[in-house]
């Protein structure tokens, strides 16, 4: 029947839809920042979170423990030091040592980074809350001139098993200092993961070490091309160093004291991290930023809220004879109050609503940009209860910003009585 | 046992804030089913009488009594529904919501008071009673019907006021100077419809105008001037 004051309140505002729009494209437009804001940072938090898992130590060469976690986990950033091969076999020898990851880091191909490791990361590597790295197509390398490349680089670069590539010495994109004259052949392709595993090529540690004989100054030698493949193979090509280690514990239980032990040791000096305790320290830092650009979107919300209230107060002039004609066919105040107070949390919350669709459509459009320039995919992105409170929230305070305009129509129409004045 | 009469004003007495004493009303009223017309010049406090009798204002002193009830004693939302349930009201002009349709503007009293509603045949037949007031009134035709009010003319309009003014047959309609925008024939057309109709619901009318020539067309003729007894009026 459409009877209701509710129906009124709609139609009323239809027939100002033009500036009506406007207003809930106000509030969406700050709905969308500040869930925007709100999403991607957690988002972000549970792509790091997710991308390593199983893990109980990283150790490196002394540095800060977010760079050691960044650069080995993350590949952000190089590392500055390295520590020595024979340093990663007494951390690997330990008793309370279950495995470890050894990775050598530092050169890439067409900017995808490679990361030297052996066989073991393919075993213990776990991401997204234990899951194993599973090869989508081929095998594991065998050989030191073979490579494994994550999901992105075999999608981006058009690669399959067999495709050969020419590393880069380095992390720029490609350049005057490709070792051109050891390509690799791709063995196999692993399955998307949405950390950046999908971003790196996997080669034996040999493999690195092979490509930089003839390299030892950091620049080629003029005898490099002299050496053949066969005579590479004949060398010993145990690396000297790597860059950092993925240690697994057979006891969680030792974790403080393993990382003390190693902090601690003699000889060459490390740095113990747990990635945990890292990201911890890593989103403390990120935390204020977060906490400045929440307070910012929460403004603009608060804006969008006040451009709610300035449609309703400029409507209510022309709006003046609707009230009397409402009070003489027998509106009583509180009809008034309520039609008033009604389109305020209509207006609130179809901009809330469309805050959150915009939010959405945002990230279908922006998360993939994202997670091919990073690396992480932004996880937990759909609609969650953060979406729910916000459109209660702003639709809560839409209904209570509608009192002021609502007071003042009130008063207005007790005054002008049954005379319609102009 | 007698009906009250559906307006008893006694002693009123009324000013805006603190202008001069607009109205002085020793006594005037109307009986069930009567018709009356009331003359006065613009200003001189017509509009402002109507609002009394509605209950939207209250006056200083005095006593208005509507339909038996003491305005006066009652409380603003008991006014209020009063109003909804038993008077209908019609303006000068200007009298339609723009954005409700024809049908929607006639059946609007019925929103705001269930008593209206079930006056008018109740939920189901509300439409039906609404289409055949407005057919009474010489609005008929589905594409007429469908026409946003704003493109009616002004008698068009002033006539779905009277229909929403008659739905569920309220016991006293009000009329503000509803014939002013009219020429001579349409108004003459449209008091005698508003009587015709008044008429068969056994509504009392209190007909508001200045213009004198209109009072043959009702029972009685009372010129405002005549029980004024404040000269706060131009």
């Amino acid at each position: 029947m459409g009877f209701s004051i509710l129906g009124l309140a709609w139609r009323s505002l239809m027939n100002r839809r033009g500036s009506a729009l406007l207003t809930i494209l106000a509030v969406a437009l700050s709905v969308a920042l500040f869930l925007g804001v709100d999403k991607v940072r957690n988002g972000a938090r549970a792509g790091f979170d997710n991308t390593i898992s199983g893990t109980d130590l990283i150790v490196g060469a002394p540095t800060g423990q977010i760079n050691l976690l960044l650069y080995s986990v993350f590949r952000l950033g190089s590392a500055t030091a390295e520590i020595r091969w024979d340093t990663y076999e007494d951390i690997a020898g330990r008793d309370d040592v279950a495995w470890t990851i050894p990775l050598s880091l530092g050169d890439n191909h067409r900017g995808f980074r490679v990361v030297g490791t052996n066989e073991s990361y393919f075993e213990h590597y776990k991401h997204g809350g234990g899951t194993a790295l599973r090869l989508a197509d081929g095998a594991q390398f065998s050989d030191i001139y073979e490579a494994v490349i994550g999901a992105d680089v075999a999608e981006e670069l058009d690669y399959s098993i067999g495709s050969e590539l020419v590393l880069t010495h380095g992390l720029g994109a490609g350049g005057l200092t490709d070792h051109e004259d050891k390509p690799f052949v791709v063995t196999g392709v692993l399955a998307k993961t949405g950390t950046p595993v999908d971003r790196s090529i996997h080669i034996p540690l040999e493999g690195v070490t092979a490509i930089h004989v003839g390299w030892e100054s950091g620049t080629r030698s003029p005898f490099a091309d002299t050496i053949s493949e066969e005579m590479i193979r004949g060398f010993d090509l145990t690396p000297k160093s790597i860059t950092a280690v993925f240690v697994g514990l057979e006891q969680r239980g030792t974790l403080l004291r393993t990382q003390r032990a190693l902090n601690t040791q003699g000889g060459e000096p490390l740095l113990a991290i747990i990635p945990g305790v890292a990201l911890g320290e890593l989103w403390q830092v990120t935390g204020i930023v977060e906490r400045a650009l929440i307070a910012v979107s929460v403004f603009v919300i608060a804006v969008g809220l006040v451009s709610v209230l300035t449609s309703i107060l400029t409507s209510l002039n022309e709006r003046r004879r609707e009230m009397a004609i409402l009070r003489a066919t027998g509106a009583r105040p509180g009809h008034i109050f309520f039609l008033m107070v009604a389109e305020a949390a209509m207006l609130g919350f179809c901009g809330a609503i469309a805050g959150v669709l915009l939010v959405q459509l945002g990230l279908l459009i922006a998360g993939p940009i994202l997670s091919s320039a990073y690396g992480i995919s932004i996880g937990g992105l759909g609609i969650s209860a953060v979406d729910g409170w916000t459109v209660l929230a702003v639709s809560g305070a839409a209904t209570l910003i509608g009192t002021i305009p609502a007071v003042m129509a009130l008063r207005r129409s007790l005054a002008d009585g049954l005379t319609v004045k102009l | 046992m007698t009906t009250p009469p559906v307006i008893d004003l006694i002693d009123l007495r009324f000013a805006w804030q603190d202008g001069p004493t607009l109205l002085d009303i020793p006594e005037f009223r109307v009986d069930t089913g009567e018709r009356v017309f009331l003359r006065g010049p613009s200003g001189s406090g017509k509009s402002t009488l109507l609002g009394l009798i509605a209950g939207v204002l209250e006056p200083q002193s005095g006593k208005v009594e509507v339909l038996g009830h003491d305005m006066t004693a009652l409380s603003g939302p008991k006014r209020d529904a009063l109003r909804a349930d038993r008077l209908g009201v019609i303006f000068q002009m200007f009298n339609l919501v723009p954005y409700l349709s024809l049908v929607q503007n006639v059946t609007l009293p019925c929103r705001f008071s269930s008593s209206r509603r079930e006056a008018a045949g109740g939920d189901s037949k509300l439409n039906d009673e609404a289409v055949r007031l407005l057919s009474r009134l010489g609005l008929s035709g589905d594409r007429l019907l469908a026409r946003p009010v704003t493109e009616l003319s002004v008698g068009q309009q002033q006539r779905v006021a009277v229909a929403r003014a008659l739905i569920g047959g309220p016991d006293l309609i009000i009329a503000d100077e509803p014939t002013s925008a009219l020429d001579a024939d349409a108004r003459d057309r449209f008091i005698e419809l508003l009587n015709e109709e008044a008429g068969r619901s056994g509504s009392a009318l209190l007909f508001v105008s200045h213009d004198a020539s209109l009072a043959g067309h009702f029972d009685r003729s009372v010129d405002l001037s005549e029980i004024n007894r404040a000269k706060g009026g131009v």
